[in-house]
């Protein structure tokens, strides 16, 4: 069996009353295509935010490569407001802000693309890579650096050519078509030299012909530098197509979880899309 | 507490013209989410105007022009200054009401020649010497709460039993969904700025009635406080800045009474800073949590 | 030859002509003619302005407490240059002040008269600077964690407190409470200032253009991107804050040369909304735009346009209208024009090289043609 690469153990995401992950339980393992899907506000966006730290989880605790990063237990009001499982567990508290955990190797992209828009493509790139650059801020500013700082601009036209915007690299961000800009925000999460990438929605308002171009784009960057992928996506083509397992979520519960045949023929799945007809 | 009590009893009477200033920038504040700043500046117009008009006409032409006047000036300030920034970033929008206050110090500068104008009895009976509790005061003092407190009443009637009071409700709780109900925004925002230009017009009059002089700069240090007051409270809450109005109001004249007059500015934004950053919403204020 | 050495060449050029232009002055006029002085505030204002850029431009925070930097810059560079001699009668109500020494005196004891005075001068700039700089840091502390507006309000606060403490009288030894500082070394010609001012900007414009910079443009464009791609929000708005107000530290200090005297009451926040309408007439995230409308405010108000105050503009004799304060009004009419019409400055988010870039132009155009 291979290595675990990410593991969500018992995340429940509360806010004030309301219960937007429920006792989320997953595990992805190394190389691996995850998709997580579920109807619009099953909680996959707040699974996402909670994993990379942009929530605070209410309970539960998040493993990456093996190790123990993220870790919470109801506290103050919560703790009579708490109405997820497992209280009591977990003792610790464990709160990454977002850049140290992409910094551990887990980066992301937003369901709303959000680049910097004053910036151009390369640009754009290259500032993702300042995470791994090891220079202070004098060094940088009096150009001690020279040596890191061209050998990351030559990653970065790298990464932009296997990508296929290199033709495009001087334009503003924002200046390029939807289907680009979603290619772009993939690029600059690969720049931070991810061993996870997290994707949400990356096929979101694209067309059936760009979709496919994006599912054989991710299965050749996950190949190319030996990622693991874990995504949130409606296009089921896409899911089907590449994933090795699913993982399905429902009102914040965890539905069913399996390959994509055993989630295309489960029944709670089909209910939970299609809705249970109430007199059969 | 014997020599306390004066400054108590004009600490609670600052504090209530801060009040009715503190009330124009919490209004503007709840509904378009900008530090109005030269809302002090509206206010030192209405203190020269008061200067000018009490000593050229009758009192009772001299009080509604200054009223008038003032509302004019803080409605086209927003006409002219702000809705055409509309949609542009917040950032801008503040720089254009820096510049205004700029512009109204100069312009200001330029009529008044830069001499502080000097504040004579303006209204006769009001700035009559009282004696109470063997403490000599104006009259002013003793009336500023009384009336603070009449406004603040009849403005938060204004606000929850009127048309227009339930627009504004509507616009500062979300501005787009408003605007798409067919709230008319614009004279929303109108209307707020001309009910916070009249409350300073008013809290104008009573504060300069117990200075010396007005002179360009007046407008600021009332206006700051008057806004921190407003953070105090919680912005976008109007008992809020009356209750923050009146604390600051009355710590600022203790510690005058404690002979650290210097630092009577000082500690108003101590204050500030200090609930920034342990309650950011203020006494009354209402959570708001952002989305990612 | 690529573009960018052809900018290059350019900058050069513009740069080596401004220097000898302001050389060419120096020998030509007297230090009281109005041109050096013009030259002298502009410079100041220059640095100020960019050093504010730095923060509200490029990194996106909106902060208002440019003028209490500059105030610890001013009283640093006074309080430790003012010669022993003279102690006595500038500390006249403090008994001749608690500092008993003078930096440049140490300096010129062992550099030499010249030499050590001009070091000992530079290190009491660097001094104040680095007081700046801490200061900012612990104010940054609270005030970083707040929002756009919030932290606006906040950070005018505290130069207001600063102010008030420096004007207290417990702490008149140091401070003269509220009586002016003065009697210390200064330089009257402009060229030192024009250097001064000329290499901290390079160092910002450098600094801007590293991998930092890049990381502060980020954050300005989206926080919560740049979070999720490892830019570490506290450490660099932090990093941006204090490198902001260290180069305010010395502009304050190089003001305080500038006038010659220093009391507390020019910091007050005007001077604050003076700079940051500078920094919106130049274009917000452009740092030639900057320096560019430091010159030309400091130009108009306190040469071009003095006839406006004075009776006489362009030959037109009319007391009653160009009286006293004319001429600020005037220029605050402009700047309300510029703030509401004309929003991105003179040189919008571009630097001066720009301009003679093919690309750029091209894209003005294209930009033209598509209104």
């Amino acid at each position: 069996m291979s290595k675990s690469v990410l593991k969500i153990e018992n995340a429940t995401m509360q806010f004030g009353g309301v219960v937007a992950v429920d006792n989320l339980n997953l595990e992805i393992n190394e190389g691996e295509i995850v998709a997580l899907i579920g109807p619009n506000g099953a909680g996959k966006t707040t699974a996402f935010n909670v994993t990379t730290g942009v929530y605070q989880p209410t309970n539960g605790a998040v493993w990456f490569c093996g190790e123990k990063v993220i870790e919470n237990h109801p506290q103050g009001k919560m703790k009579k407001l708490y109405k997820g499982e497992h209280d009591g567990e977990y003792t610790h508290v464990l709160a990454p802000t977002p850049d140290k955990i992409t910094k551990m190797g887990m980066a992301r992209t937003f369901q709303n693309i959000r680049l910097w828009k004053s910036q151009t493509v390369f640009d754009n790139v290259l500032i993702a890579k300042h995470c791994r650059a090891t220079s202070n801020v004098f060094s940088a500013t009096f150009r001690l650096n020279r040596k890191e700082e061209a050998r990351q601009r030559q990653e970065v036209l790298e990464l932009l050519e296997v990508v296929g915007l290199a033709d495009v690299k001087d334009e503003l961000a924002t200046s390029l078509p939807y289907g680009k800009q979603r290619r772009l925000e993939i690029a600059r999460a690969l720049a931070a030299e991810p061993k996870l990438l997290l994707l949400d929605e990356p096929a979101a308002g694209m067309n059936p012909q760009e979709t496919d171009e994006l599912t054989a784009f991710i299965g050749e960057i996950r190949d190319k530098f030996h990622l693991t992928i874990f995504l949130i996506e409606h296009h089921m083509n896409l899911v089907m197509n590449i994933s090795d397992r699913i993982y399905v979520l429902d009102f914040g519960k965890l539905i069913a979880e399996g390959t994509p045949t055993e989630i295309q023929n489960n029944k709670r799945v089909i209910d939970a899309y299609l809705g249970v007809a109430e007199d059969a | 507490m014997q020599e306390l009590f004066p400054y108590l009893l004009n600490g609670v009477s600052v504090g209530g013209q801060y009040a009715l200033i503190a009330i124009g920038y919490t209004l503007v504040y709840g509904i378009l989410r900008l530090i109005n700043f030269a809302h002090g500046d509206v206010f030192m117009v209405a203190g020269l105007v008061m200067v000018y008009s009490t000593t050229s006409m009758p009192i009772y032409l001299a009080i509604p022009l200054v009223l008038v006047a003032t509302v004019a000036l803080g409605f086209t300030i927003e006409r002219v200054a702000y809705k055409p920034l509309r949609t542009a970033p917040r950032m801008s929008v503040m720089i254009s009401a820096i510049g205004v206050s700029y512009l109204i110090q100069n312009l200001a500068f330029y009529i008044t020649g830069g001499v502080p104008q000097p504040v004579s009895n303006p209204i006769p009976w009001i700035s009559d010497n009282v004696v109470l509790f063997g403490a000599s005061t104006k009259r002013v003092t003793l009336i500023t709460p009384f009336l603070t407190i009449f406004l603040v009443i009849a403005l938060v009637y204004l606000i929850n039993n009127t048309k227009i009071g339930m627009a504004m409700r509507a616009a500062a709780k979300d501005f787009e969904t408003a605007q798409l109900m067919g709230i008319k925004i614009n004279s929303v925002i109108s209307m707020t700025f001309v009910i916070g230009s009249f409350l300073a017009a008013v809290g104008s009059m009573l504060y300069f009635t117990n200075y010396p002089s007005v002179a360009i700069t007046s407008g600021g240090m009332p206006g700051l406080k008057a806004f921190v007051a407003a953070v105090f409270g919680g912005i976008g809450s109007i008992p809020g800045a009356v209750v923050g109005a009146f604390i600051i109001g009355l710590c600022e004249e203790i510690i005058k009474g404690l002979g650290y007059t210097t630092f009577s500015d000082a500690f108003t934004f101590a204050l500030l800073i200090v609930v920034l950053c342990v309650k950011p919403t203020g006494l009354f204020g209402e959570k708001v949590t952002d989305k990612v | 030859m690529t573009m960018k050495k052809k900018k290059t060449i350019f900058t050069a050029v513009v740069l080596a002509i401004l220097l000898a232009a302001c050389i060419v002055v120096d020998m030509t006029l007297p230090t009281y003619h109005i041109a050096v002085t013009v030259i002298k505030k502009a410079t100041v204002y220059a640095l100020v302005a960019v050093s504010m850029n730095l923060l509200n431009g490029f990194t996106g925070l909106f902060s208002l407490g440019q003028a209490g930097f500059m105030l610890l810059g001013a009283y640093a560079y006074g309080v430790l240059t003012i010669p022993v001699a003279k102690k006595a009668s500038v500390y006249q109500y403090f008994d001749g002040g608690a500092i008993p020494f003078s930096v440049p005196e140490i300096f010129a004891g062992f550099l030499g008269e010249t030499v050590g005075t001009v070091v000992g001068m530079l290190f009491c700039l660097l001094i104040g600077g680095l007081l700046a700089a801490l200061m900012a840091y612990l104010i940054g502390l609270p005030v970083l964690r707040l929002k756009s507006d919030y932290l606006a309000i906040a950070t005018l606060g505290f130069a207001e407190i600063l102010r008030a403490f420096f004007q207290w009288n417990a702490l008149g030894p140091i401070t003269n409470g509220s009586n002016l500082l003065k009697s210390y070394p200064t330089f009257g010609k402009a060229t030192p200032y024009v250097l001064l001012a000329g290499l901290m900007i390079a160092v910002i414009l450098l600094l801007i253009n590293s991998t930092y910079g890049r990381a502060f443009k980020a954050i300005r464009d989206d926080e919560v991107a740049a979070e999720a791609m490892g830019i570490n929000l506290a450490k660099h708005k932090r990093m941006a804050f204090i490198i902001s107000s260290f180069f305010a530290g010395i502009g304050g200090g190089m003001m305080a040369m500038y006038m010659g005297t220093i009391a507390a009451a020019p910091f007050k926040s005007s001077l604050t909304y003076e700079i940051l309408l500078i920094v919106v007439i130049g274009g917000i995230g452009s740092i030639t735009g900057s320096v560019l409308a430091s010159f030309l405010y400091i130009f108009s108000s306190e040469w071009l346009l003095r006839g406006l105050d004075s009776g006489t503009f362009l030959g037109i004799n009319a007391p009653d209208i160009f009286k006293n304060g004319f001429r600020m009004a005037v220029f605050s009419v402009i700047i309300m024009v510029i703030v509401l019409f004309f929003r991105k400055g003179i040189m919008g988010d571009k630097e001066l090289p720009d301009l003679i870039d093919p690309k750029y132009r091209r894209k003005k155009r294209k930009e033209a043609a598509g209104k």
